[in-house]
C-alpha cells in the first residue's frame, strides 16, 4: 500500500494535493492536521527527516510553502511534505518526533520569519538576535537594505577616497 | 587550550564557568563558536552557535543563473569542493531531465571519489592533532598534497575546483600527466594509511582518547538526522552510493564499512575503511576511461551547454546558441527537485525550485555537518571538555556549508 493511501484511510481529507515531478513524489497537508501526518509517516517507515526548509510566494495566500523531505531507510523512498502557512501563522514544531529539526526550524524562522510552536529553544540562528527582518523573505533586498552596499548611493567614502587621489 | 578563549564566571549558575570555545580557536576548525558551561572540567551544557561564515548562499543563488551558481558551490564544503560541483550538476540535470556523456560520468565519479579520501584525510588528520598527535598528519597530508595536485591537473584549481557543468564537465582531464600521478597515489596512499593505522589504531593513547567519546545509537543518529560516515559509525550501512545509486555507482564494486558504537574511534575506523574502498573505486574508474576511450565530456545539446568556442566563432547557428544561454539562460521546466549525493560527510542535498526563469526561484542547500552538529550538546553533556575537542573534529564540521 502506497504511502499516500494509508494516510487517507487513516486521515481521510489530510491530503489536499500530491504530485510526482521527476520522481519526487509529493504530498500538500494541512498545518492542523500536519503534525500527525508526520507522527503516521514515522510509523509508516518515514523516520529520518533529511530536511526543512521553506520557500516564499509573495503573492500567493497563504504565502509561505513549508517543505520537508523525508526518507524511508528501508525501502529508500522518498516524501516531501508541503504545509502551506499564511503569514503570522504558528506551526507546531516537529522537534519533539525528530530532534533534527531543531535547527532547521529555527533557521526558517531567522530566515522566513515563521514561528514554531513547542521548539524547546526558539530564537534565531545564522543572524544576530536583534536583526531586522528575514532575509529570504523575496521583499528583503539583495543587499540586505544595506545603503553601503547600494550602488545607488554610492559609497559612503568614494569621495573622500577620490579627493586622497587628487 | 584556554589561552585563546574568553572566560567570565557566570552569576546565575554559581559556580560553573562559560567558556567561549570559538569563533577563533585553532581546534574549531573555521568560525564556529560553542558556548560551553563548566563544572570544573565536566561540561553542563554546550550550545553551538552558528552563522559566523554565513554568506547568504541560497539569496544569491535566487539571483544567479543556474551556471552562475557553480562556483558557490565550491564554498560549501571547500575540503572536497568537487564533490559539491557534482551534487549540484546533478540536482539541476535531475529538474531538467538529461544525462551526461558516459566520459564524464566516470570522470565525475574519479574526481569525487579522490576528493572523499582528501575530505576522510583532513578530518583524520586534523582529528588527531587537536588530541595531540601530529605525527599522523604529516604522512597523511603528504597524501593529500598529491590529490591536490590531480584536482589541478583536472580542474586548474586546487581548492575552488567549479569542475563541473550542467550537463557535464568543464574540460576532459589531461590523461597524459593526469593517469601516472593517479596510479603513483594507488600505490602509496594505502601504504600511508597504513602507516597512519600503525601509529593510531592501536595506540593506547589514541582509543583511551577517541572509544566511548560521543557514542550514540542508530535511533538517536536517525532522530538527529545523521548521515554519512557518522550514521555508518552507529551501525547502519546507510549510503546512497548504494542505496539510491547515482552516476551508475551501482555499477563500482566497494564495500560499505559500518561500525558499532558511534563513538569517535569507530568513526575514525569508517573513515579509514571508507579511503581504502574509494581508492578501489578509482582504481576501477581508471580501467573504465581506457575502456571508454575519448569522447565528449559535455552534452552536446546546445540550450542546455554551451557549444564549443571554435564553432561559436565560424558558425551562426552556434554563435546565436551562446548568445542565448549567456544572456537567457537555459529554458528551464517549471518544478521542484530534491537530489541528494553521498558527498564525504553524509548526504549533500540540494532543494531547487524552478519557475522556468533564468535563476532558480529557490534554491536551498542541505548540508551534511547541520544536522550532525546540531547534536553536539546531546553528544557531549557530562563529559570533559578535552572530549569537545575529539569529538568536534571527528563531526568534520565544515562551516562553509554548516553556514552557507
Amino acid at each position: 500500500m502506497s504511502v499516500i493511501e494509508s494516510i487517507n484511510s487513516a486521515l481521510p481529507n489530510a491530503i489536499t494535493d500530491h504530485h510526482n515531478f521527476r520522481g519526487d513524489l509529493t504530498i500538500v497537508v494541512g498545518a492542523n492536521l500536519y503534525p500527525d501526518v508526520v507522527k503516521l509517516i514515522f510509523n509508516e517507515g518515514f523516520q529520518l527527516m533529511v530536511d526543512l526548509t521553506a520557500v516564499d510566494w509573495p503573492q500567493r495566500v497563504p504565502r509561505f510553502d513549508l517543505v520537508i523531505h523525508f526518507q524511508n531507510l528501508v525501502s529508500q523512498e522518498r516524501l516531501r511534505v508541503k504545509v502551506p502557512i499564511a503569514e503570522g501563522q504558528t506551526v507546531p514544531s516537529l522537534t519533539s518526533i525528530h530532534k533534527g529539526a531543531d535547527w532547521f526550524e529555527r533557521e526558517v524562522f531567522d530566515m522566513f520569519g515563521i514561528s514554531f510552536d513547542g521548539h524547546p529553544n526558539f530564537k534565531r540562528l545564522m543572524m544576530w538576535g536583534d536583526f531586522d527582518g528575514y532575509p529570504l523573505r523575496k521583499d528583503f533586498p539583495l543587499n540586505g537594505g544595506d545603503s553601503w552596499c547600494n550602488s545607488d548611493i554610492g559609497m559612503p567614502y568614494a569621495n573622500s577616497a577620490k579627493s586622497l587621489a587628487e | 587550550m584556554l589561552l585563546n578563549t574568553s572566560i567570565e564566571s557566570d552569576p546565575a549558575h554559581s559556580g560553573q564557568m562559560i567558556v567561549n570555545l570559538g569563533p577563533s580557536h585553532p581546534a574549531t576548525h573555521g568560525t564556529l563558536r560553542i558556548i560551553l558551561s563548566l563544572e570544573g572540567e565536566n561540561v553542563i551544557n554546550a550550545e553551538p552557535e552558528i552563522g559566523y561564515l554565513h554568506r547568504g548562499v541560497e539569496k544569491l543563488g535566487e539571483s544567479l543563473s543556474y551556471a552562475q551558481f557553480v562556483p558557490l558551490t565550491d564554498r560549501l564544503n571547500y575540503c572536497s569542493s568537487i564533490m559539491n560541483n557534482v551534487g549540484y550538476a546533478l540536482a539541476v540535470e535531475k529538474l531538467l531531465n538529461i544525462q551526461d556523456p558516459p566520459r564524464s560520468r566516470v570522470i565525475r565519479v574519479l574526481v569525487s571519489e579522490l576528493a572523499r579520501i582528501a575530505d576522510h584525510l583532513v578530518c583524520i588528520g586534523i582529528n588527531a592533532v587537536d588530541i595531540g598527535a601530529f605525527s599522523s598528519y604529516l604522512y597523511l597530508f603528504h597524501e593529500r598534497e598529491t590529490i591536490y595536485d590531480l584536482l589541478e591537473m583536472a580542474a586548474g584549481q586546487r581548492l575552488h575546483t567549479s569542475f563541473t557543468r550542467i550537463g557535464g564537465l568543464f574540460r576532459d582531464i589531461p590523461e597524459k600527466e593526469f593517469i601516472p600521478l593517479c596510479n603513483k597515489l594507488l600505490e602509496t596512499c594505502p601504504r600511508s594509511i597504513d602507516e597512519m593505522e600503525r601509529l593510531l589504531t592501536r595506540n593506547p593513547i589514541w582509543s583511551d582518547r577517541t572509544k566511548d567519546v560521543g557514542a550514540f545509537t542508530v535511533e538517536q543518529a536517525i532522530s538527529w538526522g545523521y548521515t554519512g560516515p557518522c550514521l555508518r559509525a552507529c551501525g547502519l550501512p546507510h549510503d546512497l552510493r548504494k542505496a539510491q545509486p547515482y552516476l551508475d555507482y551501482e555499477t563500482y564494486d566497494f564495500d560499505i564499512p559500518v561500525g558499532t558504537s558511534g563513538d569517535v574511534y569507530d568513526r575514525y575506523l569508517v573513515r579509514t575503511e571508507e579511503m581504502r574502498q574509494s581508492l578501489l573505486i578509482v582504481k576501477e574508474c581508471l580501467k573504465r576511461l581506457k575502456e571508454i576511450g575519448q569522447g565528449p565530456v559535455l552534452i552536446e545539446n546546445y540550450k542546455v551547454a554551451l557549444p564549443p568556442k571554435e564553432k561559436v566563432y565560424s558558425r551562426a547557428e552556434s554563435l546565436m546558441h551562446h548568445f542565448k544561454l549567456i544572456m537567457h539562460g537555459i529554458e528551464m521546466p517549471i518544478g521542484e527537485v530534491y537530489s541528494a549525493t553521498e558527498a564525504a560527510n553524509g548526504e549533500l542535498g540540494f532543494y531547487i525550485v524552478s519557475d522556468g526563469n533564468k535563476s532558480p526561484y529557490r534554491i536551498h542547500v542541505r548540508p551534511p555537518c547541520y544536522p550532525i552538529f546540531s547534536s553536539l550538546d546531546e553528544k557531549i553533556k557530562g563529559r570533559l571538555i578535552a572530549d569537545v575537542l575529539a569529538e568536534l573534529g571527528a563531526m568534520n564540521v565544515i562551516a562553509g556549508e554548516l553556514d552557507r
